[in-house]
């Protein structure tokens, strides 16, 4: 044995072809107009683009969302047609008919190509109808799936108003979670309860997150003191949190790093660098990294953690031991990862579209941690991948589940590996202490389903009736 | 631009790659930005296909638009020859990346010196044609490029025995690949020999016996004329193109083929052979006259759908059924001429259009008892509370059903009596609704089970369950009648209610 093999392996990044499968991410559309509740997304793209959210997102226009497509002609390819003129004809039709709070455009490959200018119309555009518009580039020439979301949510950072209301009561008003935290309680109770909080400095919090997550992580945070101003984005466009200079920041997701870029650079925040809340490991570091930064001394985090994972033993014995592959979709791969690893299992490789190092340094550095503390050989984490080199490793591996897009998941079933689709993930609730089960819920549900064919009989069943 | 919520049907390129990954070892290169490749998810989802939908990427991101594509899709196209080994590498751009303008002609040329398989560009204007008009010249440009290839070894004179090509079946076909069982059985049926089936399953190389064939048969409408006008100018190929769907219509066809067979020296009588499958193994005819179907007198319906699907429904609804079309409608705008042709005489009114808010607006409008359209309309449908029959594309999971259900031939008839009868509520049930008011009528308040009526409701009580908010009427009524039993009331009155409620805390 060398020397070498002796010290703690760094993680190793390679770089392949990028051609892979993935969702285009205009798909966040998907759940942001849901999330926005006063918002309409207009993406702006060719029938190509139309046919994808119809199609491939199972997300269906039958109940009228707010969402369209401005469906690019021939007329607005060739220049024929004042983009402008076009413009404020569909966000005139989308006033009149919805009268939204904001009309998000997503901007695709094909404004891009044909360089149309959203960002200079859009300001005029605004004065014109009295509402306001946000331009999101969302296209899959720089970006892929989950990665779409960052691009609205860095869009609309600069939105977020940048001076707290000075009148008390209204600021009361203003904070949607904390009323909704204190529903049902006297106002008394609420004065007496917020000076439990500890004095910090104010923290929003970035991520679009099902209404009840948000709930969760702020409750969570409020164990320890520690109070959230605001979420970007908020239920409501018109209820965007405050952003003044040097509050602090984190993102719940590793997906946002222009998000967080923008907020560093632009709204002059300090961000809170910590490995993201998913999992019970990720959870407890990531509530450990915001105490540090507040200089706050954690409580009770040992036996929260340590009760979550005894409640999720029956899982754990499904997985422990086994190994999961990561195609590399939605860019959660690391951070799911790291927690199946916890959960002891081997991982060895991680795919992923794309790899900020900065934005999920202390990501990564806790993936590495974690391997060491479980004795466990470090993933390769190959970005952009090449699909076809990775069935040519799945092949020679053997991995017992393989997370993948959802292109390849019945090809690979049919070859007998075990898959999950990546983008339940992306769907499903994931974050915080109380929602790690839906994530082994869904890690485990191929294996499950294996055991449950076999105890079927399906191999012995025909065979058994032909010697009669 | 155009403000647009719904799609019935898809971009130009997906019609390519339905083409090029029906045929059997055929690779496809589509040039686009990645989130583009959904393709390959609905293939392999809706299909439940099991092998790799053969469509590699080729990737267009900032670079490309930065310096072009450069060497990037002639390595795509030599790398897949060299993994795949295909016979043939179709090489198509999106929407976006049609727009580039980069020659992707001269791409494909230079590949071809170094792949061991045959190389195209498909041929298509991304901005001008859909995904159905798309596909129906992919199609016609594969077999004239074979064609053209294969010219010296072009086998002379037709089958010893009368054949035909099958033309049109395809990958996220609308029940095609049942369509086309049912095709080959009706054929067998006929003592004609099925030639080649284009393109789903088949050999580029042999789209050179295609001239072989007696005719060509070309189901339906969207997909196959192109090709069989093609053979039939290069060739003299005669084609049938009427679909055989319905009872009427599939006899048509089958005396269409009859003729055409005649007319090349055969001598082929199927009369017999119509009506026994008429009368006794299609059940269609029978159900007509059973007296399930004497209650669909005078009932309203509306059919909408593309070109071969609609039109052929409109006829059985109204000429096989008694069933009063109201009006029929088509979103292939490009072929409205067609259409209207084939349907006026059978419907009060023709609706083009791929505006499906107009079409939504125009069920509304006449209120029918069923409708016959795409998943759209069934959703317009769900809304309105009116029945529908889904009978055309758009495909949808459910369009790929495990268990057999053709559209075409004679099993189809019998498929479409269920999709008829399951539409509309028929029969005896639809007797004692009438005499009995109906299942959901005002004065019944909940769908759900509240233990069979050992309680009575007072007027003053039932009346002022009504007021209460349909939504929780059913629990309400619940929770009252359980509370009822419990204290052993049998009859509520608007005070047992409000103690109930009481009771409840609510």
């Amino acid at each position: 044995m060398t020397l070498a093999d002796t010290q703690p392996q760094a993680l190793e990044f390679e770089c392949e072809t990028g051609n892979y499968h993935t969702f285009c991410p205009i798909s966040c559309v998907a759940w942001l107009y849901q999330k926005i509740e006063d918002s309409f997304f207009l993406v702006i793209g060719t029938k190509t683009c139309g046919y994808f959210l119809q199609n491939a997102m199972g997300v269906m226009i039958f109940a009228e969302p707010r969402y369209a497509m401005a469906e690019l002609e021939e007329g607005d390819i060739s220049a024929q047609l004042n983009d402008y003129d076009e413009l404020k004809r569909l966000c005139d039709q989308i006033k009149r008919d919805r009268n939204p709070s904001v009309i998000v455009w997503i901007g695709t490959c094909t404004t891009e190509i044909i360089k149309m200018d959203l960002e200079g119309l859009a300001p005029r555009l605004e004065a014109e109808i009295g509402i306001p518009i946000v331009v999101a580039r969302a296209n899959g020439l720089d970006y892929a799936f989950t990665q779409g979301e960052d691009t609205v949510l860095a869009a609309m950072a600069h939105r977020c108003p940048s001076k707290a209301p000075v009148v008390e009561s209204e600021k009361k008003e203003r904070n949607a979670i904390a009323s909704l935290l204190n529903f049902g309680k006297k106002k008394e109770d609420v004065t007496a309860e917020e000076s439990e909080y500890h004095k910090h400095p104010p923290l929003v919090l970035f991520g679009s997150l099902p209404d009840p997550v948000v709930t969760q992580l702020t409750l969570e945070l409020k164990r320890q003191g520690i109070q959230v101003s605001g979420w970007l984005p908020s239920k409501r466009y018109t209820e965007l949190p405050v952003i003044e200079e040097g509050y602090y920041v984190s993102g719940i997701n590793p997906f946002l790093s222009r998000t967080a870029t923008t907020l560093m650079r632009r709204r002059k925040c300090k961000l809170i660098g910590a490995p993201f809340p998913i999992g019970p490991d990720g959870t407890r570091a990531w509530l450990e990294k915001i105490c540090s930064v507040f200089n706050i001394e954690p409580q009770g985090l040992d036996e929260r953690e340590a009760q979550i994972w005894a409640s999720l033993e029956d899982y754990l014995q499904l997985i422990r031991g086994k190994s999961v592959f990561f195609m590399g979709d939605n860019l959660l791969e690391v951070s799911l990862a790291r927690f199946l690893i916890r959960c002891g299992m081997t991982c060895p490789e991680i795919g992923i579209p794309y790899m900020d190092k900065r934005y999920q340094a202390a990501e990564l550095a806790f993936l590495e941690k974690t391997c060491q503390e479980m004795g466990v050989p470090l993933p390769r984490i190959v970005e952009k991948p090449d699909n076809y080199n990775q069935f040519q490793r799945i092949n020679e591996l053997k991995p017992d589940l393989v997370i993948t897009g959802m292109a390849h998941a019945n090809p690979l079933e049919a070859r007998g590996i075990n898959t999950k689709w990546s983008v339940e993930f992306t769907f499903a609730q994931i974050h915080g202490f109380t929602n790690a089960r839906d994530i082994l819920e869904l890690v485990t549900r191929p294996l499950r389903r294996n055991n449950n064919l076999k105890d079927l009989g399906w191999d012995k069943l025909v065979k058994e009736e032909a010697k009669v | 631009m155009k403000l647009a919520y719904w799609m019935y049907a898809g971009p130009a390129h997906i019609g390519t790659l339905r083409i090029a990954s029906s045929f059997k070892n055929v690779h496809a290169i589509m040039h686009g930005p990645l989130g583009d490749d959904y393709f390959n998810v609905m293939r392999s989802m809706l299909e439940r296909e099991r092998n790799f939908t053969p469509v590699t990427t080729s990737v267009v991101d900032r670079h490309v638009l930065a310096r072009g594509s450069q060497e990037k899709v002639v390595d795509i196209i030599t790398r897949k020859d060299a993994e795949e080994h295909p016979d043939l590498i179709v090489l198509t751009p999106t929407c976006t990346s049609s727009i580039l303008q980069e020659d992707l002609h001269n791409f494909v040329e230079r590949a071809t010196i170094e792949t061991q398989a045959d190389a195209l560009l498909a041929d298509v204007n991304h901005y001008r044609v859909n995904e159905l008009q798309a596909a129906d010249r992919t199609l016609e440009q594969i077999i004239q490029f074979y064609i053209d290839k294969d010219r010296k070894h072009i086998p002379q004179g037709k089958t010893a025995k009368p054949s035909v090509n099958i033309i049109g079946m395809s990958t996220l076909g609308f029940h095609n690949l049942h369509d086309c069982t049912e095709l080959k059985r009706l054929m067998a049926d006929l003592g004609i020999e099925v030639n080649e089936v284009i393109p789903e399953g088949a050999s580029v190389h042999n789209l050179k016996n295609l001239p072989q064939a007696w005719f060509n048969l070309v189901p339906y409408r969207e997909l196959g004329m192109m090709a069989a006008r093609y053979l039939e100018k290069e060739f003299g190929t005669p084609y049938v193109d009427i679909t055989p769907m319905g009872v009427v219509e599939t006899a048509r066809c089958i005396r269409a083929i009859q003729k055409v067979l005649n007319a090349q020296g055969a001598d082929v009588n199927y009369e017999e052979y119509i009506e026994e499958q008429t009368l006794h193994v299609s059940q269609a005819a029978w159900f007509s006259r059973s007296i399930d179907c004497q209650n669909l007198t005078g009932k309203k319906a509306v059919v909408f759908g593309d070109n071969t699907h609609a039109a052929a429904m409109t006829k059985i609804l109204a000429r096989e059924m008694g069933i009063h079309v109201v009006w029929a409608g088509t979103y292939c705008k490009y072929d409205a001429d067609w259409f209207r042709e084939q349907v006026s005489e059978y419907c009060d009114e023709v609706l083009i259009t791929d505006d499906h808010g107009a079409i939504g607006d125009a069920i509304a409008r006449i209120e029918p008892s069923a409708i016959f359209g795409t998943q759209m309309e069934r959703h317009v449908g769900k809304r309105l509370n009116i029945p529908c029959g889904v009978i055309a594309a758009p495909v949808h999971i459910q369009n790929f059903p495990i268990g057999y259900k053709p559209f075409l031939g004679y099993e189809g008839t019998n498929q479409i009596c269920d999709l008829v009868y399951n539409s509309f509520t028929l029969g005896m049930e639809d007797h004692l609704l009438e005499i009995f008011g109906g299942h959901d009528t005002k004065e019944v308040i909940t769908k759900a089970m509240s233990a069979g009526s050992d309680l009575g409701w007072t007027a003053e009580g039932q009346a002022e369950l009504n007021k209460i908010p349909g939504f929780v009427r059913g629990k309400v009524k619940r929770n009252t009648e359980k509370f009822a039993r419990e204290r052993g009331f049998n009859e509520i009155t608007v005070e047992v209610m409000y103690a109930a409620k009481e009771s409840v805390g609510a």
